[in-house]
């Protein structure tokens, strides 16, 4: 997997600001990556 | 090591004769060379069977799962290791076991041999007792090899060879090896870039079958239903497409974390070749590094997965 594109957090319920702070970073983050081009399984050709 | 043979026949007859044991595990020889086979051995007339050389690679450890009779069991320093991680795991328990260690200086690496050999048919491989050298026999030609240069990859960096737990020994000790570098070849992947390291394990996997021969053999492997065999859900898809099977592999490789004793019976095994030992080994080091810990050293530790240190390292998280 590229970097960039696991992400771990510990947020409490109490902590509102945290999780609202990661969650946009996370989103930014993997919008950097970009797609995926790893790990992706296509659909198989029939015949 | 073909000079044990004989201790461990008399061994066998000794526990099985005088009922410490019902069952003794150990190995026959096999129907094809280099290939001993494991043999599990009731009756004291029948220890004749048993047999021990340097072809003895695939790890006893696997028979001993949810056993409840009295077992005797031969155990290099690997093998031993497993049976401590069988025991903390509470597959089997110590006071049914009677653990004959085997110290043990390599098992043979098949594949180099038939190497070596310009794969010229095998029909015979003995080993010399005593010498760590052992003669190949095919139509037409004889070779003698020495032993040292063609060991399996795992037991050239072995640092455990002799058993760490065991109830007697049927040799003295041998010498551990020094100034190894266990890592040599890890170190060599993660030096990789992403996208190198990405086409090393594709073209590594490349030519799995997905006959799971490396989890067969895996002492690790005890799970009544294995991931990939489980329908619904299904976890991994069963076709060989890279995905699935880069999937398969790395999941093996993470369900033996913190466990695995780099015993090399997957990459013995493997049909095709694969060396699917980069993947636990790449863990192995992550375990010491991170948490000072080798599977199977002890029976009073508990493994890094399953207890929390305040010391554990934890700056991946936000």
């Amino acid at each position: 997997m590229e970097p960039g594109r696991l992400h771990f957090s510990w947020i409490s319920s109490a902590e509102a600001t945290k999780f609202v702070r990661v969650a946009n970073e996370v989103v930014q983050a993997v919008k950097d990556a970009g797609p995926a081009k790893r790990l992706i399984k296509g659909i198989a050709e029939v015949a | 090591m073909i000079e044990y043979t004989q201790k461990i026949r008399e061994t066998a007859k000794r526990l099985l004769s005088d009922g410490v044991v019902d069952v003794f595990i150990g190995y026959r020889k096999g129907s094809v060379p280099m290939m001993n086979e494991p043999v599990l051995v009731r009756d004291p007339g029948d220890v004749e069977v048993l047999h021990w050389d340097s072809n003895c690679g695939l790890n006893l450890c696997n028979y001993l799962t949810g056993r409840t009779d009295k077992v005797g069991i031969l155990a290099t320093g690997c093998v031993s290791r497993n049976i401590v991680t069988h025991v903390i795991e509470n597959q089997i328990t110590r006071e049914q076991l009677h653990i004959v260690g085997v110290p043990c200086t390599g098992i043979i690496n098949h594949r180099a041999v038939k190497r070596a050999v310009k794969y010229r048919e095998i029909t015979e491989v003995v080993e010399e007792p005593g010498s760590g050298r052992f003669t190949v026999k095919g139509p037409g030609y004889e070779e003698t090899l020495e032993k040292t240069g063609l060991l399996q990859l795992n037991c050239a960096t072995c640092r455990h060879r002799n058993p760490v737990e065991y109830d007697e020994l049927v040799a003295d000790a041998v010498p551990e090896q020094e100034d190894i570098q266990e890592f040599k070849d890890v170190e060599k992947i993660e030096a990789m870039e992403p996208d190198k390291k990405w086409a090393f394990f594709e073209r590594a996997i490349s030519s799995c079958i997905r006959c799971y021969a490396c989890r067969n053999a895996c002492p690790l492997c005890y799970c009544p239903t294995c991931f990939v065999d489980e329908s619904n859900p299904q976890w991994v898809g069963k076709s060989i497409d890279p995905t699935d099977t880069m999937t398969f592999h790395f999941l093996r490789a993470f369900h033996c974390a913190g466990r695995c004793t780099d015993c090399g019976a997957c990459e013995r095994v493997c049909p095709v070749g694969i060396p699917v030992r980069q993947f636990t080994k790449k863990l192995n080091k992550d375990c010491i590094e991170l948490f000072d810990w080798e599977a199977g050293l002890s029976l009073e530790s508990r493994p890094p997965l399953d207890v929390y240190r305040k010391e554990d390292p934890n700056d991946f998280i936000r």
